[in-house]
């Protein structure tokens, strides 16, 4: 008897890095196909395709990708989430199986990003030459760096200082946060798909190009090229596939997308925390696991400071506890919960789009045992969690074929 | 003197500087922009409501990267002002993590950020050590 599970059946991501001979549509297309012929199927058994290119909302990426790899009518949802645009598309193609509106769906995430340098969360307000008040706070010039400050590493940088303050670990930052950043680029040297592979030391870290104290260069995500692709497929279909499309399947346990629910100050600097605790607890319940459970976490790490406050929303730790909990050791790859065995977006790299696919992918390619050198050995549970400024977090947890 | 405009609307230069938020009236949620509803419980009506001119500085970065114009490294962070947040700059010490501190005590400052082509000063604020 078939259950409303719904599988990954196959799954895959890019190498992230600099592909100057590759377009969107050609990097989201090498996923697709790879992502396909690794669940043994074709664009034709497809019955729905959601796909996101954050940098070109507009650009209808997700029909550019059918005229490069297979037009057959089937619906497409282009989705924009911020960071969490991958994690959307993903569970639009699993919301639409789980429905039964189809049987087998793909979801494709894409950025082109290398280059681009520091992102801002808003738009710059040009100065005139006379004082004229504009927009929602009738501004007579631009905010951003005369009111606080809107670029990511800057807001992030609060969110983790934020966390030291509010349990009382004040004066414990700059090197902490190195040394979580230590971790992940000492992560990386292990995937091959990586951005950047390379082994720093804490002193190196504290001692690179400050962006955002205490976020050097080297503690914040690298901005590259790269796409990843997932193919989901119900209970009833997998069933009627071969052995070892059955045995590689990777079962979401539980999809959860959030918003940030109002709080005092949100509005002010974005709380990442509280949406992410909700959808930590959400997901927890329908998979019916707890953070003891989980055999490795792939987490939104798009800044060292970002991390840390991670690993207490979700809930790996006692609440309060996550510098503690850092520092016992727990997140590296030979802890009780490895924290961003991939390298994360520090190193692995950050293709808006594709990142809320590709951290799924490294969690399949553990629970599958296929993860080579880097294998967390014995691995039947893992996490996959990112956040959209603005705010979106998407958690997936994901688990063996039994 | 100088004809002078805040830098943003909820700046107000009546008597001593001071912010000025949208205060929903059935829950207290404040806001430094307009809302149809408040996000919080969906009533609809607003007052106007005095911020605290003093409070904590409850997070900070030392912003090394900007906009062109904005001149860097600065203090940005978030001001606790009596149970509302604020956000700003922190201005008049020098922008480094021995002058800039979490839980630091600070007060709103004001300051010129510049004068247009008819000699009006629009000025900002952000928040100071209190000593």
């Amino acid at each position: 008897m078939a259950s409303d599970d719904v599988w990954i059946l196959g799954i895959h991501m890019t190498k992230f890095g600099k592909h100057t001979d590759k377009d969107t549509v050609d990097l989201a297309s090498e996923a697709a196909m790879a992502a396909l012929a690794d669940g043994g199927v074709t664009m034709k058994q497809m019955g729905v395709l959601a796909a996101g290119n954050l940098m070109n909302a507009s650009g209808g990426i997700g029909q550019q990708l059918q005229k490069q790899v297979g037009q057959t009518g089937i619906p497409v949802y282009n989705v924009a989430n911020a960071c969490a645009t991958g994690a959307t598309a993903l569970r639009v193609a699993y919301m639409a199986v789980k429905a039964g509106e189809c049987d087998m769906g793909l979801a494709v995430g894409v950025e082109k990003l290398s280059g681009a340098g520091l992102l801002s969360g808003g738009a710059r307000k040009d100065d005139g030459d006379t004082w004229t008040p504009s927009g929602r706070y009738g501004a007579v010039a631009a905010v951003d760096g005369r009111i606080g400050t809107e670029t990511m590493p800057g807001v992030f940088a609060q969110v983790g200082m934020e966390y030291l303050h509010k349990n009382a670990y004040d004066g414990t930052s700059f090197e902490l946060f190195a040394r979580i950043s230590e971790k992940n680029h000492a992560h990386s040297t292990l995937n091959p798909l990586a951005a950047y592979q390379k082994k720093f030391t804490v002193e190196e870290i504290m001692n690179d190009v400050m962006i955002a104290y205490p976020n050097t260069r080297p503690m914040c995500s690298a901005n590259c090229d790269g796409a990843a692709a997932a193919v989901v497929v119900s209970d009833a279909k997998l069933k009627t596939l071969g052995p070892d499309q059955q045995r590689r399947a990777v079962k979401i346990a539980a999809s959860v997308l959030t918003t940030d629910p109002w709080e005092e100050a949100c509005q002010i600097l974005p709380n990442v925390n509280s949406l992410t605790r909700l959808a930590a607890n959400q997901a927890y319940e329908k998979a019916g696991i707890g953070p003891e459970d989980l055999d490795l976490v792939e987490l939104h790490d798009c800044f060292a400071t970002a991390e840390l406050v991670h690993y207490d929303n979700l809930m790996l730790c006692p609440e309060g506890g996550a510098v503690d909990f850092f520092e016992s050791g727990a997140s590296w790859r030979d802890g009780k919960t490895p924290v961003n065995v991939s390298g994360g977006l520090e190193s692995k790299g950050h293709p808006i789009a594709a990142t809320g696919i590709a951290n799924i992918w490294e969690v399949c390619h553990h629970l599958r045992g296929e993860a080579g050198d880097r294998q967390i050995e014995g691995a039947r549970v893992g996490l996959a969690h990112v956040i959209g400024l603005g705010s979106a977090c998407g958690v997936h947890i994901l688990e063996r074929a039994a | 003197m100088a004809k002078q405009i805040p830098l943003v609307d909820y700046l107000s230069l009546d008597g001593e500087p001071h912010l000025v938020a949208n205060e929903c009236t059935g829950c207290g949620a404040r806001y430094f922009d307009r809302r149809n509803a408040c996000a919080s419980c969906s009533g609809t009506d607003f007052r106007k409501a005095t911020i605290p001119t003093e409070g904590e500085l409850r997070a900070f970065t030392i912003v090394s990267f900007a906009a062109p114009g904005i001149p860097v490294p600065f203090a940005a962070g978030v001001v606790d002002c009596g149970g509302t947040s604020v956000r700003a700059n922190v201005i008049n010490t020098d922008p480094d993590p021995d002058h800039v501190t979490l839980g630091m005590k600070v007060r709103l400052a004001t300051y010129v950020v510049g004068a247009d082509t008819e000699g009006t000063e629009a000025i900002g604020f952000g928040f100071e050590p209190l000593t």
